[in-house]
C-alpha cells in the first residue's frame, strides 16, 4: 500500500532540505502560491474530508472557514506539536524525520487563510525533534521558502518555534494558547472559539502537525483522490501509533477505514508471545477501551464514535490476556489525576478521588461498594468542565468499569488474599508474570496461591 | 531589587532576542525561563524575582509557572537525571518494577537527588516514546526499551562506586 507521510521516514536524511527537494519537496507549496487562489485551497481541503488528527477529528477545512478575514487584526497559525496523549508518538516522527513536510503544509495553510505569522508549540521534552525542526526552519529561511516574498510571490510567512515546559493540558488548544502567551495552561471557556478570538486576542488557526503534513499531498493530487483513500467524511490516511503487548510496536500509516484487528494482527505482528488479546485502547488514553470482541471496527472517527469510543490521536495501546484491568485503570487514572490542571472542581477532585480509591483497592483495601461508588463519581466527571480532559477521563474510566466489572469485583472480593500474598500492591509489572512465576490474572493468581497451600481459594473460584 | 545577578548583560541580550519573536513580551516567559534554567541548572528564588522584574509581572506570576510546569526546577538535578515513564504503554512493559529497582539501586525515592549530587530519579507521565516502552530520558536524551541491566550500566558510567 502506498505510504504518504511515512514514506519519508525510510528515506535516509529526508530531514535535510536537499534530500527533501530531490523527493519533490515544496512543489505543492509552489503550486499553491503561484497557481491557486486561497479560497480554492480552502475548498479543496474541505472536500478532501481531512480531519483534525490531533484528537478532536474536526474537519480541517471547516475549521479554517470560521476565521474572520476582515477584522483588521493579524491572523495567527499555531501548530500543535505538544504531542502528549499517552500512546501517541507520530508527530515526533514527522518532526524528527521530515520536518520540511510540516513547514510546507504550514505555508499552504497560511496562504489559504491569509496568515503571515506562525508559532509551532512543541512539547518541552522533545529535544531531538526540536533540533531537527529548528535546523529545517533555518534551511527554509535561507532558501527563501520562509520570510518575505516566498517563491518570488508577494506572500510572506514567519515561523517561531516555541517550546513547552511539560504539561499535558497544553495540548488542549486553548490551554496551549494561554501557555503560548506565557501563562499557566488553563483552558479557556468557549465561545469565543480561537478561530475568532485566539492568540493575543486575534483570529487563530490551530492545527496538529500531522494534519498540516497531509496538505501538500492534497494540493498536489486533489481532494477527490485523498477523500477516496478513507471512508465517508473521513478522508485519507493517518499515522497510527501502536504500543503495548504487540510484536512490532511502531508507526503504521493506514487508511482511515482500516480494521483495528488488521492493525493489531497484520501490521503490528500480533500479540507478544502469541498470547491472547484482552483489551485495546484505540485512540489514545482518553478513548474508551475495547474488548477483544470489539476489534472488527473501522478506525475512522465516525465508526469508533458509533461503538462508544473515539479515534482521538490514533494511539493504539494493546493489552494481552495477562493484563490486570484494575492495574491498567489505576495507571490510567493516575495519569489524569496528575495532569488535571486544577481549574474545574469536578475534574480536579473527581480524578483525585478516583486515583486514591483505585490505589486503595490495589493495596488490598477494597470495599464491597467501591465499584458502584466509582461509577457514581464517574457520572459527574464529564460534561461539567471547561475542557475535554475530564470528558476523556470519564470515557475511558467508565468503559473499564462497565466492560470489566466482574474483574474489579473479584479483585476487591479477593484483595485481602492478594495483599496477604505479598505481591499485589501495584508493584508487579502489568501483564508480566508475577515474581513467583505465576501469571498475572486474578483467578489464576488465586488458584496459584491456593495450590501453594498457603491460603484457601475462595469458593467462587 | 538589588543589583541583578542572574540577568547578566549577555543573558539579558539573549532574552531580549527571544522577546522580539512575540508581539507581547510576556509570551516569552517560558522560553526565557528555560534559558535561565539552562544557564544556571535551576531557577532559584532570586532568579524568580529577577524574571518577574524582567517581565514586569508579580513574583507570584513566575511562581505559578514554576509549579504548573514540570520541566522547571527550583533545585539543580543530578549530573545524571533519570526519568522513567510510568504511563500505560510503559507500565504494560514493566516500568513500575523498573522504577522500584532504580529507587533501590540509587537509595533514593523518585523525585530525589542523591546526596553527592550525581543522580536524580523521577517518574514521568507519557514521554511520547511508547514504541520503545519502557522508555525514559537520561538527561535530555530519549532511551528505550530500558532494562535494569542497561540502566545499571549507565549508572556505572557516572559513578563506579554504585556498580
Amino acid at each position: 500500500m502506498e505510504k504518504l507521510i511515512s514514506r519519508f521516514f525510510k528515506i535516509p536524511n529526508a530531514t535535510s532540505l536537499p534530500v527533501y527537494l530531490a523527493e519533490g519537496g515544496y512543489e505543492a507549496a509552489k503550486l499553491a502560491l503561484r497557481n491557486r487562489k486561497p479560497e480554492e485551497i480552502e475548498g479543496e481541503v474541505k472536500r478532501s474530508h481531512l480531519r483534525g488528527l490531533g484528537g478532536a477529528g474536526f474537519s480541517c477545512g471547516v475549521k479554517w472557514s470560521f476565521v474572520p478575514r476582515d477584522t483588521g487584526k493579524p491572523i495567527y497559525l499555531v501548530v500543535n506539536a505538544d504531542e502528549g496523549e499517552p500512546g501517541t508518538f507520530k508527530d515526533k516522527y514527522i518532526l524528527t524525520y521530515v520536518p520540511h513536510l510540516l513547514i510546507e503544509g504550514m505555508i499552504i495553510a497560511s496562504y489559504a487563510v491569509g496568515i503571515h505569522k506562525a508559532f509551532i508549540y512543541i512539547r518541552g521534552e522533545y529535544e531531538m525533534p526540536y533540533l531537527k525542526l529548528k535546523e529545517a526552519v533555518g534551511e527554509a529561511y535561507q532558501k527563501g521558502f520562509l520570510g518575505e516574498n516566498i517563491f518570488g510571490t508577494k506572500f510572506d510567512l514567519d515561523i517561531v518555534i516555541h517550546r513547552g515546559a511539560g504539561a499535558y493540558i497544553c495540548g488542549e488548544e486553548t490551554g496551549l494558547l494561554e501557555s503560548l502567551e506565557g501563562k499557566k495552561g488553563f483552558p479557556r471557556l468557549k465561545p469565543p472559539f480561537p478561530a475568532v478570538v485566539g492568540l493575543f486576542g486575534c483570529p487563530t488557526v490551530i492545527n496538529n502537525v500531522e494534519t498540516l503534513s497531509y496538505l501538500p499531498f492534497i494540493v498536489q493530487r486533489g481532494s477527490e483522490w485523498f477523500a477516496k483513500l478513507g471512508t465517508e467524511r473521513n478522508g485519507g490516511m493517518r499515522l497510527f501509533s501502536v504500543s503495548g503487548h504487540v510484536k512490532r510496536p511502531g508507526i503504521y500509516e493506514l487508511p482511515m477505514g482500516i480494521l483495528l484487528r488488521s492493525i493489531i494482527y497484520e501490521h503490528a505482528g500480533g500479540i507478544s508471545e502469541d498470547r491472547k488479546l484482552k483489551a485495546v485502547v484505540p485512540g489514545g488514553l482518553s478513548a474508551a477501551v475495547l474488548t477483544a470482541d470489539e476489534i472488527d471496527v473501522k478506525m475512522d472517527f465516525d465508526s469508533l464514535k458509533a461503538v462508544g469510543s473515539m479515534g482521538g490521536s490514533g494511539g493504539v495501546i494493546v493489552m494481552d490476556e495477562t493484563t490486570s484491568m484494575v492495574d491498567a485503570l489505576r495507571v490510567t487514572m493516575q495519569f489524569f489525576a496528575h495532569e488535571s490542571c486544577g481549574q474545574c472542581s469536578p475534574c480536579r477532585e473527581g480524578t483525585g478521588w478516583i486515583d486514591r480509591i483505585l490505589k486503595r483497592i490495589v493495596a488490598g483495601k477494597g470495599r464491597a461498594d467501591d465499584v458502584d461508588h466509582l461509577l457514581d463519581i464517574g457520572k459527574y466527571l464529564g460534561g461539567t468542565t471547561i475542557c475535554a480532559l475530564a470528558d476523556g477521563a470519564q470515557m475511558t474510566f467508565l468503559s473499564y468499569l462497565k466492560k470489566f466489572r466482574k474483574e474489579f469485583e473479584d479483585f476487591i472480593r479477593n484483595s485481602s488474599l492478594r495483599a496477604n500474598a505479598g505481591w499485589s500492591s501495584g508493584g508487579r509489572p502489568l501483564g508480566l508474570p508475577a515474581p513467583d512465576g505465576r501469571s498475572g490474572t486474578v483467578s489464576e493468581a488465586i488458584s496459584g496461591i491456593a495450590s501453594a497451600g498457603r491460603l484457601k481459594a475462595p469458593s467462587s473460584q | 531589587m538589588n543589583q541583578p545577578a542572574i540577568f547578566t548583560p549577555e543573558l539579558k541580550k539573549r532574552a531580549d532576542q527571544i522577546c522580539a519573536n512575540y508581539p507581547v513580551k510576556r509570551a516569552a516567559a517560558l522560553p526565557v525561563m528555560r534559558l535561565v534554567q539552562e544557564t544556571y541548572g535551576s531557577i532559584s528564588e532570586d532568579a524568580e524575582l529577577e524574571i518577574a522584574d524582567y517581565f514586569q509581572i508579580p513574583p507570584m506570576g513566575v511562581r505559578e509557572l514554576m509549579t504548573f510546569y514540570t520541566l522547571f526546577y527550583s533545585k539543580p538535578k543530578g549530573k545524571c537525571h533519570l526519568q522513567i515513564c510510568r504511563t500505560l504503554s510503559c507500565a504494560l512493559r514493566g516500568a513500575e518494577e523498573l522504577i522500584r529497582d532504580m529507587e533501590e539501586k540509587l537509595g533514593i525515592e523518585c523525585g530525589r537527588t542523591t546526596e553527592d549530587g550525581q543522580f536524580s530519579l523521577d517518574h514521568v507521565e507519557c514521554l511520547g516514546a511508547c514504541e520503545k516502552a519502557p522508555a525514559g530520558q537520561i538527561n535530555q536524551e530519549y532511551a528505550g526499551p530500558l532494562t535494569k541491566e542497561k540502566l545499571f550500566e549507565i549508572i556505572k558510567q557516572y559513578d563506579v562506586s554504585k556498580a
